[in-house]
């Protein structure tokens, strides 16, 4: 079944039928039926061609397909590791779940635009395989800013003002720090190494003492740099795009982009600094304290809003910044902690995304002031959030428990025993935050947004349901679901990750 | 006659006698159409010329026989060899996008007019690029200097203030012709000479108060030809109020030939040995750096497209004197890739509003609202191009901001590194001018206002010019290797000749 094409052929296919399908969707413009079954099947056959990817990956393999010279030395090639196989399977597979959902949302809230939405989105996953793929820093750099190109147009979607101006700030933020720090970043690296492919154990190593500063300086462009990690301060980009429509904030803005992000910090501090090179040098210490403060920082900041998926963006800043934690902590532990919290993070989130897009469908509810009582007419909705919201805190039996064990671990073994008290006091914080939603919307009344419901109300029954269409519930049916099973299959996970940290 | 023995002089001489036939041509297509086969045949021999430098070395062809340094001799080495092809391709793009362009724009009595300057413009830009005499260099800079100041006024039928402008350049242009001249005659009188390599040779060792005031007259000369800040306040308006197409031929080729020449003065006649030298780079480098930001600036608040890519133009030529001033060979050859990637995109951009000019009468920013729909061709093209100007991974502006930037790190020291700091700021500055016009260009088509009315799409002739130019750009983004090794070749080769006269 998976044997139909060499690893090598899946790769250029996958990058190309996400293309080919983007041209079907344009000439299905006056059909939407044929243009989102093509949208569908696209998904579909991506995701086919990526597991075949995925799984050579796993029996050891690592293709490599080089495409242009753009430069001597530098090239537009691919090339793969499992952190890579790693994201560009989410991102395949949860593009189905989203395109189903996509479906469901778009129809029922009646954007316009509609081809344009889903063409750009199968460029964003050109981008977002590209990203995974890449071999080197250019290639990486390339398909960023296609990234943030392409979903541009699918952040200002609505078109109005308050769209226009959350564009801005997105494209402004997420380009600026690229052009002006990534790209000297990428230079200097070439200068300093003759080169900028991604090699185990790091490319920076003999060319560059420790203890210079120049480390610190290079470390710090790439941190900040990479804007779509969304390390403090370079986070407020993540909060403005939340304008777009919400299959495009639980996607890309909880899983293609914002994972591109921290998986190009990983990919940075395991294959061009090295894991051993950087925790010699001591740069590492300094951003460990910047990720901590971001994942604290954030956790307060979406304590504080009423706005439902103003709340969730910011405890995006506050999870990715476990990510950013686990690539500097630069141990094994560590590393595997952060890479784990990639994948986990994806489906927990967009879980919750999903939940509010629903809730927004159905009852056109934003505020989660709003939301007392509506888990009597949503209560699969709200069980679903429940489930993301438990897999976000990191309880068993959810997958997002995993990632902060190892980052406990990895923060013992780097001997920041700080760290695993600030993991700790997150967790508090997560708790607060997102669990309040789920009770709130259950135990009080509707019309009263202190107290507990003061009279007893009416036993509940089935019809009293008001739920969204059916298409923006099973999508996060499945990803509540993958919560669950990656709990359970976490050991296949590390034994698909431990190449990251020296294991066979 | 040996065909191949008098390819050298081929390129200048065959659209010198083409231009005064083409005045006798009747109005109408003809000229337009004599012009084109011109510029095809030029560009044709310039790559086979191009071909044999890079194979054989450098060539040099004594011209009427007269054998240098009496006659005047003609000598293509590869920077030039470069520069040349460079500016027969965008005259082998941009005359055939004229055609339909010039008959909106331009008197259909006086089409043989118009395309006699175009060529004698052209003419005279190949003789500066080839020539090895001093002084000829003086002679082909007016001859195309005249022509271009005629080609300017000819935007007059769309726009009075055409005139202006070409006055202004006038002036401008020949106050530099001036200086330039003066500096030459100075440098006469200190060697007795005006071939470059015998200059060159005269000069070593000299290092007195004529030596150096005719350094500065032609540095100061040559800076306002080529825009350099604070001398380029002719620029925007020429420009801007010049026919579509003469904006896209001279806005790829009259400022590269000047920086050429200006590379070749540096480094050839004057050389590394000459103890101004680090002096001028040094100012080349803050007029550079200062050129970046504040032409990017100006280009920010310009509603007028033209305009804004004018002022484009000028703060692209602070990243070429910027490589320049490095004195490295990445340098020098980062600044003459810019040079043909820079070509390439604003000849792009410049064609495109032209393409809207001509439709819709108007090349103020409302009249792009909507674009991507009204006329998609044109506006996707002009986007592609806007990222390469902007130095998106992918396209042409990229490879040559990363050559900048790498020259510019490699160099080492505090002042190199933060310059490469600068172009970046400065990139960003790009980014958000042409976002300005590409989200205008998105956005739905407009409902009230003086662009409401449909328009019939842009001719295939000149869409499919744009096109060419578009894909030079893309594809010197993905395979520019080749482009990098001849300008690493050309810039070794033409700092080389240097350390072989100092050794």
């Amino acid at each position: 079944m998976l044997g139909l094409f060499s690893p090598e052929e899946a790769m250029i296919y996958a990058l190309a039928a996400p293309l080919l399908g983007m041209l079907g969707i344009m000439l299905a413009d006056k059909a939407p039926n044929v243009r989102e079954g093509i949208t569908l099947i696209t998904a579909g056959v991506t995701f086919y061609l990526v597991l075949i990817v995925f799984n050579s990956v796993a029996q050891g393999a690592r293709p490599e397909v080089p495409l242009f010279e753009m430069m001597p030395g530098l090239s537009l090639s691919f090339k793969l590791e499992p952190l890579g196989a790693l994201f560009s399977l989410i991102a395949s597979g949860l593009w189905i779940v989203n395109s189903l959902y996509s479906i469901g949302y778009m129809r029922g809230t009646n954007e316009k635009h509609q081809t344009r939405f889903y063409m750009c989105f199968a460029l964003a996953i050109v981008a977002a395989l590209g990203i995974a793929w890449s071999a080197n820093l250019i290639t990486f750099f390339l398909f960023y800013e296609a990234l943030t190109l392409s979903t541009f147009l699918l952040v200002t979607h609505k078109g109005d003002e308050k769209a226009m101006r959350g564009g801005n700030i997105y494209l402004g933020i997420l380009m600026g720090t690229s052009i002006a720090l990534l790209l000297p970043a990428i230079v200097l690296t070439y200068v300093l190494t003759g080169g900028g492919d991604f090699t185990e154990g790091g490319i920076l190593a003999g060319s560059l003492d420790e203890h210079s500063w120049v480390v610190m300086g290079l470390l710090a462009l790439y941190m900040f740099g990479i804007g779509k990690a969304a390390l403090m301060p370079i986070h407020s980009w993540l909060p403005n795009a939340m304008v777009a429509p919400t299959p495009v904030s639980a996607f890309l803005h909880a899983v293609a982009v914002v994972k591109a992000g921290v998986f190009g910090v990983m990919k940075v501090a395991l294959y061009i600094f090295g894991t051993d090179f950087l925790s010699q040098s001591g740069a590492n210490i300094a951003f460990i304290w910047i990720a901590a403060l971001s994942i604290l920082l954030a956790s307060a900041i979406a304590m504080a809003q009423d706005n439902l998926k103003a709340r969730l963006a910011y405890s995006t800043v506050s999870q990715l910044a476990y990510i950013s934690l686990g690539a500097m902590l630069a141990n094994s532990m560590g590393v595997m902690g952060g890479s784990m919290q990639i994948a986990m993070h994806a489906l927990g989130k967009m879980t919750l995304f999903m939940c509010a897009g629903a809730i927004y469908v159905a009852h056109h509810k934003t505020l989660v002031s709003e939301m007392s009582g509506l888990g009597r007419k949503m209560p699969i909705t709200f069980g679903l959030f429940f489930i993301g919201a438990l897999s976000i805190i990191g309880l068993p039996p959810m997958g997002g428990m995993w990632p902060k064990f190892f980052l406990m671990v990895g923060a013992a073994d780097a001997g920041q025993l700080a760290i695993i008290f600030v993991l700790a006091l997150s967790s508090v914080l997560n708790v607060i935050y997102l669990l309040s939603i789920p009770i709130k919307a259950f135990y009080m009344a509707p019309d009263n947004h202190h107290g507990l419901a003061e009279i007893e109300p009416p036993p509940w029954r089935w019809s009293d349901r008001e739920e969204a269409p059916f298409l923006c519930l099973l999508p996060p049916l499945l990803t509540a679901v993958g919560t669950i099973a990656l709990f359970f299959l976490v050991g296949d996970l590390y034994k698909f990750l431990s190449p990251l940290i020296g294991g066979a | 006659m040996d065909f191949i023995a008098q390819l050298p002089v081929l390129p200048v001489v065959l659209p010198f006698v083409a231009a005064p036939l083409c005045l006798l041509l009747p109005a109408g297509r003809a000229p337009w159409v004599w012009a084109t086969l011109v510029a095809w045949a030029t560009f044709a021999l310039s790559l086979i010329l191009l071909e044999q430098v890079w194979i054989n070395g450098t060539i040099s062809y004594a011209m009427g026989g007269w054998s240098a340094p009496m006659g005047i001799a003609y000598r293509i080495d590869l920077t030039n060899g470069m520069v040349l092809a460079l500016i027969s391709f965008v005259a082998a793009v941009v005359f055939p996008y004229a055609g339909p362009s010039v008959r909106d724009e331009i008197a259909h009595k006086q089409t043989p007019a118009f395309y006699t300057a175009l060529l004698l413009c052209f003419a005279g830009l190949i003789g500066v690029t080839i020539t090895g005499d001093a002084f000829n260099v003086f002679v082909f800079l007016e001859i195309s200097s005249l022509s271009t100041y005629v080609l300017v006024a000819m935007g007059a039928g769309r726009d009075r203030r055409a005139l202006t402008a070409a006055f202004n350049y006038l002036v401008m242009g020949t106050i530099g012709a001036t200086f330039f001249v003066i500096g030459l005659g100075l440098l006469y009188m200190a060697t007795g000479t005006l071939n470059m390599i015998d200059l060159h040779e005269r000069l070593v060792g000299q290092d007195n108060r004529v030596v150096k005031a005719a350094f500065a007259f032609i540095v100061t000369g040559l800076g306002l030809k080529l825009a350099m800040l604070p001398l380029h306040l002719w620029l925007p308006p020429a420009y801007s109020y010049a026919p579509s197409s003469i904006t896209a031929f001279l806005a790829a080729t009259a400022t590269k030939v000047a920086v050429y020449i200006m590379l070749r003065f540096l480094y050839t006649v004057f050389g590394f040995d000459f103890p101004f030298l680090s002096v001028a780079l040094d100012f080349f480098l803050i007029l550079g750096v200062a050129g970046m930001f504040v032409a990017s600036l100006a280009a920010m608040f310009q509603d007028d497209i033209k305009m804004m890519l004018a002022y484009s133009s000028v703060a692209q030529i602070g990243y070429m004197l910027l490589g320049i001033s490095l004195g490295t060979v990445d340098g020098v050859a980062a600044g003459l890739l810019h040079l043909v990637n820079h070509a390439f995109m604003k000849a792009a951009l410049f064609m495109a509003v032209g393409c809207v000019v001509l439709r819709l009468g108007s090349h103020q920013l409302s009249a792009f609202q909507g674009l991507a729909k009204r006329m998609p061709w044109t506006a996707w093209g002009m986007v592609i191009a806007a990222m390469s100007l902007a130095g998106i991974p992918g396209t042409a502006g990229f490879i040559s901001k990363f050559a900048l930037l790498q020259a510019s790190f490699d160099k080492g020291g505090l002042t190199p590194t933060i310059a490469g700091f600068l172009i970046v700021l400065s990139s960003l500055l790009a980014v958000v001018y042409l976002m300005r016009v590409v989200r205008v260009m998105l956005q739905p088509l407009p409902e009230s206002g003086p662009f409401t009315k449909p328009v019939v799409r842009p001719p295939l002739l000149m869409r499919v010019s744009l096109w060419v130019m578009v894909l030079a750009n893309i594809y010197f983004g993905l395979q520019g290797g080749g482009l990098i090794a001849l300008t690493r070749r050309a810039a070794s080769i033409l700092m080389g000749v240097d350390a072989g006269g100092a050794m």
